[in-house]
């Protein structure tokens, strides 16, 4: 129990980055899936943010004002995941375009029906 | 002028980034095409300045500060033998192809929409060549990414001639971006235990700091180096599309646009491979993941199911773009193994066979373009009697399938030559026998074309076709040529690949 109590936050990134791993993997639904994808993203920026933070640390803007020591958070992480974010955005929205042009020339989103409507087809 | 000889390293990226923007605005109708050719033209000329520039200084190294913010803290470009030999394998390509696809994406691309295609064909530019070059571990998932939604986009653009290309890109999305996902978690792994995110500090911490203390009473961060790297590995391995991880590549490659499928079978993989050597020698160093970890075993073992399991599902398809994009898996297969041997022949022949393959699948894409411009498709039965009506598109093609088999005076030969002598070399003969087993296996494939397209008959009643046109007739014979020019005078390939092997494992203490 303390282990969970302890690394919470950790424990979220799991659970955040599992819970859209099995999304992907086992929903047929491709709009679930790419929002499954969204979601294992997530847990990685959540990761990221959560290996910068130090107990007690604030943000490192205008230091020397602070006077004497100050802890403050790394700030890197947070603009790596700035640039992270964006990219989830443009896969996502890559993704659902894709998505709609497949319910245009398929007219349905399910990849059970997609297989079997493609199982017909030549090589 | 000095402005842009001492900027190549970032102006190489730049240039198709900013000139893919533009002609995503101004480039419709023919500018389009015209832009990307300038881009690619001008890159090519860019790499081979890069690659003579670092042969010719004496460390073998040129490195790029960006915005002059010195090494750990800014992002900075590295250049070195590897990556400005896979730089100008990634420009070449690119530069011929462009070439070839200005006719060739006339049937297969809608038309109203060429600007954004244009303009999406050269961002996959700016990705590959970024990916390539920079000295930055999260500035390469960046790259990776740029580089992975833009052959999203190329490939579902081939919808218009067969849907199926829609199912594959975003099969290629989901398993792409999870592939990116492990690659950025590695890197949060490492970030932990280094604080840095520059490949060659986190080295240099890596071997001080960290791995020495691993043989005393108290290792420091064990368990988090080996889950950063594990994540690293497998996100990289889906990239360049190792076995077993491979199921995305068939489909994308087969009903991508023509031009988009010789683009990326012979440069998006290679990358992939070339971010995993990067990785592997010099960021946490082949002493940790082979001598420690022992990642060379798995590695081997993948790469020889790859060569053998790719070659055998390639003689099993009737669409011959199929046929060429599980051949493509057995040659990844080539490629993984040469640097999982970890010694000067292995590595040359992964560097080698990089190059070579590219020159050598791209053109066979190629002539399959030339086939689907002509005959409207790529099955087995539309190569019949091709011989005698495209004459010359079928010799390239055939060029290409004998550097597959690796004959004698092909590129492929080279290639597998050093392999196999590295393989002997490591004592693993076992895998030797694998190389061998896998050029008995793509004999057969190209057998089954080259008999369809020489001996086979044309259906009855079927149109006579005629050869290609020239701007597509060129580029594809252009880079058969090649695959045999650099098969017979093996001088200049050899002697940049050994380079850059010596460089990788002397750079690795």
């Amino acid at each position: 129990m303390q282990l969970v109590l302890d690394y919470y936050n950790y424990w979220v990134c799991i659970i955040l980055m599992m819970v859209g791993f099995y999304g992907v993997m086992a929903k047929t639904n491709l709009v679930k899936k790419a929002i499954s994808l969204g979601l294992f993203q997530t847990g990685i920026l959540v990761f990221y943010i959560t290996i910068g933070k130090i107990e007690g640390g604030t943000a490192p803007v205008n230091v020397a004002a602070k006077g004497g020591e100050v802890i403050y958070t790394n700030p890197l992480p947070h603009a790596l995941m700035l640039t992270a974010i964006v990219v989830g955005v443009a896969t996502l929205a890559v993704a659902m375009a894709i998505v709609v042009n497949i319910r245009q020339t398929y007219g349905t989103v399910d990849e059970h029906d997609i297989h079997l409507l493609e199982h017909e087809m030549p090589d | 002028m000095d402005l842009i000889t001492q900027n190549i390293p970032a102006l190489i990226v730049v240039t198709p980034l900013v000139m893919g923007l533009l002609t995503g605005i101004f480039g419709r109708k023919a500018a389009g095409w015209w832009m990307a050719m300038g881009t690619t033209s001008a890159v090519l000329a860019m790499a081979v300045q890069l690659l003579v520039n670092v042969l010719n200084s004496g460390t073998l190294q040129v490195t790029y500060q960006m915005g002059n913010w010195p090494a750990p803290f800014g992002i900075v470009y590295v250049v070195d033998p590897l990556n400005a030999s896979v730089l100008t394998v990634v420009a070449l390509i690119g530069a011929v192809v462009t070439l070839f696809a200005r006719k060739s994406t006339l049937n297969e691309v809608p038309q109203d929409r060429a600007h954004f295609f244009w303009a999406i064909w050269q961002f996959c530019m700016v990705g590959l060549l970024g990916i390539t070059i920079t000295g930055d571990a999260f500035n390469l998932y960046v790259l990776l990414e740029i580089s992975s939604l833009s052959t999203y986009t190329l490939v579902a653009m081939g919808k218009g001639r067969d849907r199926r290309a829609l199912t594959a890109a975003i099969n290629y999305v989901v398993l792409g971006s999870i592939g990116a996902c492990f690659y950025l978690l590695g890197i949060a792994y490492l970030y932990m235990v280094t604080g840095s995110l520059n490949i060659a500090d986190i080295h240099h911490i890596l071997t001080t700091k960290v791995y020495p203390t691993w043989a005393t009473d108290a290792p420091l961060y064990h368990k988090t180096v080996v889950a950063g790297f594990a994540f690293m590995a497998v996100g990289l391995s889906l990239k360049l599309a190792l076995f077993p991880l491979h199921t995305w590549l068939p489909n994308a490659y087969t009903y991508a646009p023509s031009a988009v499928s010789a683009l990326l079978a012979s440069t998006a993989t290679k990358v992939g491979a070339y971010a995993f050597i990067r990785v592997l020698y010099s960021l946490v160093g082949i002493d940790f993941a082979f001598s420690h970890l022992h990642t060379d075993q798995v590695l081997l073992v993948c790469a020889g199911l790859a060569i053998v399991v790719g070659s055998a599902m390639a003689i099993r398809q009737q669409n011959v773009k199929k046929l060429l994009a599980y051949s493509s898996i057995g040659q990844i297969g080539y490629i993984c193994m040469g640097f999982a041997l970890a010694n000067q022949d292995g590595l040359t022949a992964s560097v080698i066979h990089i190059f070579n393959h590219a020159l050598t699948k791209g053109g066979m894409f190629m002539a399959l373009g030339c086939v689907a411009y002509r005959v409207g498709g790529t099955r087995l039965e539309h190569l019949r009697g091709l011989g005698r009506q495209m004459p010359w598109t079928m010799a390239a093609f055939t060029a290409g399938g004998m550097g597959l088999i690796g004959v004698p005076l092909t590129a492929g030969f080279v290639s597998k030559w050093y392999l196999v002598s590295g393989a002997i070399g490591a004592g693993q003969v076992l895998w030797a026998g694998v190389v061998l087993v896998g050029s008995i296996l793509a004999l057969i494939y190209t057998w089954r074309c080259v008999e369809a397209i020489y001996f086979g008959q044309r259906a009855e009643g079927a149109p006579v076709v005629r050869e290609a046109p020239l701007t597509m007739l060129v580029p594809t014979l252009l880079l058969a040529g090649a695959s045999v020019y650099f098969g017979i005078d093996t001088r200049t390939t050899t002697e940049i690949a050994g380079t850059a092997a010596r460089f990788l494992l002397g750079a690795t203490p």
